[in-house]
Formats: C-alpha cells, sequence, structure tokens
C-alpha cells in the first residue's frame, strides 16, 4: 500500500447527515435570495409606478430630465468643473500645511510658546465658527476694496484664499486630534531614547498622528470639493453656476441634474481612494495577521 | 443566527408591517388634491378661459379666493421698488402690479404680496402667487415651463462703468470687445453679452446686481449691463463715479419685454394680458413709465 492510498483511505468523507445539512442549507439560501429579490423587484415597481403614475410626472420629466437641455448644459457644467477641480488640488494641498502647521503649534509643550498657542487657537475657534459664504464674500468682496498694492483682485484667488483660511481651520482640528491620539508611552520612550523634542515630534509622533487620521482628512477633502462652488459668488462660473445660468435662462432645471451627477461621479473614485487608503493602513499596521 | 439581543418578531408580522409600509408609502405619495383655497370654479388644468368670458372683476379663479396673490423677489430692487416694499405702491412694478390688480377687480385690500425668489418662480409644482412681477424678459424657452401676460415694459440694456475705467469711452460695441464685463444670472444682460458682444474674457455672472456693483466698484469687472433704468438708479443712487456708458440699439422686430409669469395653464393667463393691453393701449403704462422711470432716457446708443 502506498502513501498515497494510505492517506486516501483515511481521507476526510464527510457523512450522510452533514450532506443532508449542506443540501438544507444552500436550499435555505436560494429561498431566501428569491424572496429578497422578489421583495426588491416589488418595491421598485411600486415607486415607478408611484412617481410615474403621478399627475404632475410628465411635467417634472420635461423639467429636469430634459435630454435636449442635457446635451446643451453638459460642454458647459464640465468646463465649469475644471475650475472646482484646479480649486481643490491647489487649496487641497495648501489647507493640508498650514492646519498640520496650525495643529503642531497648539500642541507645543512649554510656557514660552504660550503666544503662539493662544493664536492658533484664536484662529481655529474663529474661522471654524464663521460661516463659509461670509468668509468668502467678506475676502473676494473686502480686500480689494481696501486698494492696497500688490493685493490681488482675482476672485478665484481670493476665493481660493477664503476657502484655506477656513478649511484650514477644520483640518487643524482633525490634526490636533491624531496628534493627541498618540500614547504618552511613546513620547516618553522617545525622549528616553535621547530624541530632542523636535525629532520625538517629527519621527513619532507625526507619523502616527497623521497615519490614524487620514479618513477624516479625505472626508474634509471632499467636502472642499463640494464647497469650491461657493468661490462662483465672485461671479466665476463653476459647474454648478454653469448649470444655474442656464436654468435661468431657458427655466429648465435638467442642468442641476447634469451637474451634480457631475460632482457625484467626481466623488465616488475619490470615496474608493479612501477606502483603499483606509485597507492599506490596516494591513501595514496589523503585519503578522489579525488576531 | 440571530443575536442574543434580536427582537423575536415572527416572520410572517416582519413580512406585514414591510408590506403596510410599502402601502403606507404609496399611500403617502397619494396625488394631492388641488389646493383647497381654490375658488369654487373650474378645476385646475382646463384651458384658460377665452378672454373677457370669465374675466368678471373681482371674481377670477385665484389662489385664495377674492384676493389676488402677488409674487416677486426680496431684496425688491430700484427703481422697480421702493424702500423693499413692494405694497407700498411705489417704483414702477409695484404701481403696475397694482394698475392690473385694480383692472382685473381687487382693489389695493385685495392684494396680498408673498416673496417668491426668481428661481422659485418658475419651479414645476403649485405655485404660490397668482402672477409674479420681477423684471423677467419674455424669451421662447421659457414659454415651455409658465405662462407669460403680454408684456409690459420694453427693456433696453445699457452699459455702466467708473468714469476712469477703459470702458468709460466706449462708442461702439467692438469697443467693449476688450474690456472685463460682468452681469447678473439670468438676465438678459448677460445674453446680451454672450450673443452680441462676444467679449475676449468670460463674462463675470453675479447673483444679484449689488454684487455686480460691488465688484464694478473694486475694479474687478471693467463694466456691467444692466437694463437701462437700473443703470441709471446705479449712476444715480448707488455708484457717484460711475456713468452709463451708452445703450444698445433694439434689433427689428425682437424687441424685448418684461412680462408677468403665471403658472403654466393657468386659468388667468388670458385676463392678466388683457389687463395689461388695455393698460397699455389706454396709456396708462406710459404714465407710469413717465412717473417712475422718467430718468432712464438720453443714454447714447451704441453702435
Amino acid at each position: 500500500m502506498t502513501l498515497g492510498e494510505e492517506l486516501h483511505k483515511d481521507a476526510y468523507t464527510p457523512s450522510q447527515r452533514r450532506l443532508e445539512r449542506e443540501r438544507h442549507r444552500r436550499a435555505r439560501t436560494r429561498r431566501a435570495t428569491a424572496i429578497a429579490a422578489t421583495s426588491t423587484l416589488v418595491t421598485a415597481a411600486v415607486l415607478c409606478l408611484g412617481i410615474t403614475g403621478s399627475p404632475g410626472w410628465p411635467r417634472v420629466r420635461e423639467t429636469f430630465l430634459s435630454g435636449h437641455y442635457a446635451r446643451l448644459a453638459l460642454p458647459k457644467v464640465l468646463d465649469g468643473l475644471l475650475l472646482n477641480l484646479r480649486l481643490l488640488v491647489i487649496c487641497g494641498a495648501i489647507v493640508l500645511v498650514l492646519g498640520l502647521l496650525l495643529a503642531v503649534v497648539r500642541t507645543l509643550r512649554g510656557p514660552v510658546f504660550f503666544p503662539l498657542r493662544a493664536l492658533a487657537v484664536a484662529y481655529v475657534d474663529f474661522f471654524r465658527g464663521l460661516p463659509l459664504i461670509i468668509c468668502l464674500l467678506a475676502v473676494i468682496y473686502g480686500v480689494p476694496a481696501l486698494r492696497l498694492q500688490g493685493v490681488p483682485t482675482n476672485p478665484v484667488v481670493l476665493g481660493g484664499a477664503g476657502l484655506v483660511l477656513t478649511y484650514s481651520a477644520y483640518v487643524a482640528e482633525v490634526f490636533r486630534a491624531g496628534i493627541e491620539s498618540v500614547h504618552p508611552s511613546q513620547r516618553a520612550a522617545a525622549r528616553s531614547l535621547g530624541l530632542s523634542g523636535a525629532q520625538t515630534l517629527r519621527h513619532v509622533v507625526l507619523p502616527q498622528a497623521v497615519r490614524r487620521v487620514v479618513p477624516p482628512l479625505l472626508n474634509d477633502l471632499v467636502s472642499l470639493q463640494k464647497d469650491t462652488g461657493l468661490v462662483s459668488i465672485a461671479g466665476v462660473i463653476d459647474a454648478v453656476y454653469a448649470a444655474q445660468i442656464i436654468t435661468s435662462q431657458t427655466f429648465n432645471y435638467t442642468p442641476y441634474v447634469v451637474a451634480g451627477l457631475a460632482f457625484v461621479a467626481l466623488t465616488i473614485p475619490m470615496t474608493r481612494f479612501t477606502d483603499w487608503v483606509t485597507a492599506r493602513m490596516n494591513r501595514r499596521q496589523s503585519q503578522g495577521g489579525t488576531v | 443566527m440571530r443575536t442574543a439581543f434580536a427582537l423575536r418578531v415572527p416572520a410572517r408580522l416582519t413580512s406585514a408591517a414591510a408590506v403596510l409600509v410599502l402601502g403606507l408609502t404609496a399611500a403617502a405619495c397619494a396625488p394631492q388634491e388641488d389646493s383647497a383655497s381654490r375658488g369654487p370654479s373650474s378645476p385646475a388644468g382646463s384651458a384658460p378661459a377665452s378672454a373677457g368670458a370669465s374675466c368678471a372683476p373681482g371674481k377670477l379663479d385665484t389662489r385664495t379666493a377674492d384676493v389676488l396673490t402677488i409674487g416677486t423677489d426680496n431684496p425688491a430692487y430700484a427703481p422697480w421698488f421702493q424702500d423693499n416694499k413692494p405694497a407700498n405702491g411705489k417704483g414702477y412694478e409695484s404701481a403696475v402690479a397694482y394698475a392690473v390688480a385694480k383692472r382685473l377687480g381687487y382693489g389695493k385690500g385685495a392684494v396680498t404680496w408673498r416673496t417668491v425668489a426668481f428661481n422659485n418662480a418658475f419651479a414645476p409644482g403649485a405655485k404660490s402667487f397668482d402672477f409674479d412681477i420681477n423684471q423677467v424678459s419674455v424669451t421662447a424657452d421659457r414659454r415651455k415651463a409658465v405662462d407669460f401676460s403680454s408684456g409690459y415694459y420694453d427693456v433696453r440694456q445699457a452699459v455702466v462703468a467708473l468714469k476712469d475705467s477703459p470702458a468709460a469711452n466706449a462708442t461702439d460695441v467692438a469697443a467693449l470687445k476688450k474690456v472685463k464685463l460682468g452681469a447678473q444670472v439670468g438676465t438678459t444682460s448677460l445674453d446680451l453679452i454672450n450673443d452680441e458682444i462676444k467679449p475676449e474674457r468670460t463674462a463675470a455672472v453675479y447673483q444679484k446686481n449689488d454684487l455686480a456693483v460691488a465688484a464694478l466698484k473694486n475694479g474687478q469687472v471693467d463694466a456691467i449691463v444692466v437694463d437701462l433704468p437700473t443703470a441709471f438708479y446705479i449712476t444715480s443712487a448707488e455708484l457717484d463715479d460711475a456713468k452709463v456708458v451708452g445703450q444698445f440699439a433694439t434689433t427689428a422686430g425682437a424687441q424685448e419685454q418684461f412680462g408677468l409669469v403665471l403658472d403654466k395653464g393657468s386659468p388667468l393667463t388670458a385676463c392678466v394680458t388683457e389687463a395689461v393691453d388695455a393698460l397699455r393701449a389706454d396709456g396708462t403704462l406710459a404714465k407710469l413709465e413717465q412717473q417712475w422711470l422718467s430718468d432712464a432716457v438720453g443714454a447714447p446708443v451704441l453702435k
């Protein structure tokens, strides 16, 4: 008798009872799936009939889902979307740097840094509380009215500055939460190894802090992406504003729907990216497998 | 497998509840009754009555019986309204609204005003006003979404610039191609910039005229395009160092007009149109224009 046969003889064969159980479970699963599908279909049908059967449906379809106006709006909306994207990339980068700087200043230890800390706290308190639209109005229409040499009057630059003011305050708090969540023992260990305060911050605290707050940071970036449209109060045309212009010319709302879908289409890849970053982070933190 | 805390509800009950929820949802979405406050007259959606037949004074099929509800935006700008109080009868559009109401048999006491944002004036669904008066230009595209009365004002567009701006001395349309222009969203002023002037730089588009004026003051735009009465109001009351550069000639056969906005298929359209036509014929509109918009005249025509 060879080794293979030996093994084969002792190989596991499922008992009758087990086979029976698995058959039963498969049947249950099939039944559950069938019920779920039917229920979903019924719900969808009720919703469809309810909406398309309503007396105002033809009018709503004409006003919100008109192919003619969608084709008219798409190129202009996409043109506007370029502005949103440019603002997102440039403001996003500045916001991350400024926010991290503010958070570090707020968490500096030692009495000598009190004025810096106080300034950072005041800044964050003020700009987190100030409604974004008011901040933008003040920056866009107030700053040029000062008539100072060398101050930009370009509404896009000013609008971007307004966004950075508000969002760096938000992001500073996110970073601060990350910094404060690093356990004190980490700091103590670093100092006992002979690292200076600055080195501790740079090599021990910040890497852990930043890694922990990646998901909320990306959340703020998605939010920033949608708020870039508010710069349009300066008269520049972003995606939503391009849609509004066509809507107010034609009294048809389809351009808004087009712009909304364009934003959703932008946000979805960003959300997937967030998930991927988070998953990768978790994999790295749990080297050696999850427990 | 149920967890320890799951509510142990029999499956039948659950599915019954689900069906009930679905049913309720469907019921909640049942077609709404036409607003109960409507007068006891023709059902909504009936064809507009032929003019004259049912325009009995004070007995129209209005939103609220015996009351005429008129919509306009807030703020209501001069010179069309004064002091942001549409109900005071001052300003051209307020005066026209009361004249139309009187013509329809509704005295000053039977008129109520309602704030209706520009964007809501043409939203589908039940309207909160009988007609809306808000400097809305009549265009073919817009007619697909709302009803318009006949025009109550012939619009001319004009250019406003600061006296020291490069646009201040323009005498023809070509000179405006090189400057940065601005206009309010949803206005025919903006269409005129894009279709007639075709400037080299994209026009700035503002939510409200006062934002456009602020941008003009800051030098963020060289000139703005507005209708002529607004232009004269801006130069006389809002900006000291600005001037009306000129007005645009109306192209033959395309005289732009402001019209009253009514719900699509409103039973009042025919009566309101008849009233506006009568006011035009008996010289009332001209008289009111003289009274409220008289300084909106001599601006040079841009070639």
